[in-house]
């Protein structure tokens, strides 16, 4: 069976959910191959992790030298490793880093590139995929035709499936060209973590838009009583109320958990981009006519600063 | 400086918007336009031209069909120097790989005089939404990519980007020539002035063929993609879902034994 190269998403070793559906993804179509890209002390760790989900190889590369530049250095290592192992496709996770670094990668490798698959299996042509187009109101599959296949998986894809792998770390030396270290980091501000889950991640995510007034009490309150991530709308992120970070939306993040409550928030087409494909839809919203209604599975007509803290205190009374 | 700014003509989102028999996105028989999203591109591309306040040059380019001109004029009557657009039968149904080698020969082309120093991209295209066309590019002219950048300096040929990463807010540094993508949160797009509108009727405006640009029409268009729509199918709408009216509270309640109901506490 041929291998599948899993780009490893992680946090200086600390190896995020999405590399777990990637792994699991990859075992539909070949032998999981775990690709990683970081600090080499940390290789370990990150074996143990993905032994977890079935990796049988662990791809070593040591970012000592590259990691202070955008991109273009991890796409020619990706480029080495695919000349080395010829896999039978490529996954990345669908981050910033993750399409751009497969955009790079394709051109080098004069492979075809699907972005943004929601679903991938195995057809009798290489891998089949599924992705939900225009703001989500198409789902379309497609395959690549020439080269390896190269795919970016949105976040929450597929449930990761536990399945013991050998894990064998290999490190691999790359040489990365100096034209690929044009674009530097010259600062970097990580995230403060919140205590909540991410965004993209999350099994549930309660948002809050313009309707919120700026009080997002509610909206969190409800949101820790379920176990969830905290989104919002444009019009909230460009009030200033939360950080762009937590933007929902064609230009913010998308996601598609298993629950999406909506609260003040109208429904405009380019937050609907961000959300339409999340399995349950709930919304809480004073004007019976907001097209957020048009989606919902539940919905509430009513004041967000009254129903949210009463769902909330009766919620927790039942847990 | 040199700029170019990449702009693409889409499908209208707040319209009616689908594929045709062959499951290539139909971009004649709808209404299109300047793709929103770049609008920031050009936006930013002239404020650089401003700041320079020298003899910048910025050209609109556009790859599509014939009525994708509409989107270099739009891009002309916010106030660019010149337009370019390419178009020819043979691109149609081209993917991101096709696409980003015709922008490129088309950089290539307008830079044949003069170096583009700069090509500047909208953070996505509003159909496709792929962002990754910009990379692409990047990578076939052998330039440096500072993507998604939500502040936008240059000093000379010293460009500084401020970015919302994946796990971080970083700034980003790299030297000109390069490519660069802007998001929406980089500065509202000006709107065309009446002055500008009478303006772009005079301006430059190129159109260029695949000749044109030495490109072999049996590299683009839907028959030698590198991938292949096999089905495309409306998502069946979403069926009615049980709305209440909160009444004293009962909203609440409703919820939270929808929200039970549904295993979600
Ligand atoms: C290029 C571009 C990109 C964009 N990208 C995004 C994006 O990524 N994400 C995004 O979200 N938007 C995006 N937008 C903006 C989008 O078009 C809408 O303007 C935005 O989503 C509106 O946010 P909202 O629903 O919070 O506000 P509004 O549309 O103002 O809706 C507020 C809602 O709150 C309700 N409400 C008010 N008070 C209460 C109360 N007390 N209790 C309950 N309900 C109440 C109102 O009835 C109303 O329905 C984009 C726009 C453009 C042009
Ligand atoms: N056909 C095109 N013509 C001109 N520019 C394009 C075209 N396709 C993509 N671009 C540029 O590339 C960016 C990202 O597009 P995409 O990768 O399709 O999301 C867009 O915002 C444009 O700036």
């Amino acid at each position: 069976m041929s291998e599948v190269l899993v780009l490893v998403d992680h946090v200086d070793g600390a190896v995020k959910k999405p590399t777990y559906e990637l792994l699991t993804i990859a075992a539909r179509l070949g032998e999981p191959s775990a690709v990683y890209i970081g600090g080499a002390e940390k290789a370990d760790a990150v074996a143990g992790a993905v032994s977890r989900y079935g990796a049988q190889k662990v791809y070593v590369v040591d970012d000592a030298e590259i990691k202070g530049y955008l991109v273009a250095p991890k796409a020619e290592a990706l480029q080495q490793l695919v000349e080395r192992t010829s896999p039978a496709a490529v996954l990345l996770p669908s981050s910033l880093e993750g399409k751009e670094v497969a955009a790079r990668l394709a051109i080098k490798i004069e492979s075809g590139l699907i972005t943004d698959a929601v679903d991938v299996r195995a057809g009798d042509g290489g891998p089949v995929t599924t992705q939900s187009v225009f703001a989500g109101s198409y789902s379309v599959t497609a395959k690549v035709t020439r080269g390896t296949p190269i795919i970016t998986v949105k976040p929450n894809s597929a449930a990761p499936e536990e399945a013991e792998g050998a894990a064998t770390v290999e490190p691999v030396t790359v040489t990365v060209s100096d034209a690929a270290k044009g674009a530097q980091i010259v600062a970097s501000q990580p995230r403060q973590a919140s205590g909540r889950p991410e965004l993209t991640e999350a099994a549930i995510v309660v948002s809050g838009g313009r309707g919120t007034g700026g009080d997002f009490q509610g909206v969190e309150g409800l949101a820790d009583a379920l176990g969830a991530a905290v989104g919002a709308s444009r019009a909230a992120v460009d009030s200033g109320w939360k950080p762009h970070t937590f933007q929902v939306g064609q230009t913010g993040k998308t996601v598609s958990p298993q629950l999406y409550v909506a609260n003040g928030i109208s429904g405009a087409i380019q937050h609907r981009a961000g959300m339409q494909t999340s399995k349950t839809i709930v919304a809480v919203n004073k004007d019976d006519e907001a097209p957020i209604f048009e989606l919902v599975d539940f919905g509430v007509v009513g004041d967000l600063h009254a129903v949210l803290p009463a769902a909330t205190e009766q919620i927790n009374a039942r847990k | 400086m040199n700029i170019v700014v990449c702009v693409k003509h889409v499908p209208d989102s707040t319209a009616d918007r689908h594929f045709e028999d062959d499951l290539t996105v139909d971009r004649v028989g709808v209404d299109g336009l300047l793709s929103e999203l770049d609008e920031y591109a050009v936006e930013q591309a002239l404020q650089l031209k401003e700041k320079a306040g020298d003899d910048t040059t910025v050209t609109a380019l556009c790859v599509g069909p014939e009525k994708a001109v509409d989107a270099v004029r739009k891009a002309l009557q916010m106030g660019v120097d010149k337009g370019v657009l390419v178009s020819d039968e043979a691109i149609a149904g081209s993917d991101y790989i096709a696409t980003s080698l015709v922008l490129a020969k088309a950089v290539e082309k307008i830079g044949a005089e003069s170096r583009v120093d700069l090509v500047m991209c909208g953070m996505a295209s509003t159909d496709a939404a792929g962002s990754v066309v910009p990379a692409m590019l990047a990578e076939r002219l052998g330039l440096p990519q500072v993507t998604m950048a939500s502040v936008v300096e240059a000093q000379g040929d010293q460009v500084r980007i401020k970015r919302d990463g994946d796990a971080a807010t970083e700034v980003v540094g790299a030297t000109m020539p390069l490519v660069m993508s802007v998001t929406d949160q980089s500065g509202e797009a000006r709107y065309p002035s009446f002055k500008g509108i009478m303006a772009a009727k005079k301006k430059p405006m190129a159109t260029y063929s695949l000749a044109d640009l030495g490109v072999d029409p049996g590299q683009v268009g839907l028959s030698v993609a590198w991938t292949v729509v096999e089905d495309a199918t409306a998502r069946p709408p979403r069926s009615a879902g049980e709305i209440v009216k909160d009444e004293d509270g009962s909203g609440a309640t409703a919820l939270t034994e929808f929200l039970a109901a549904k295993k979600f506490i």
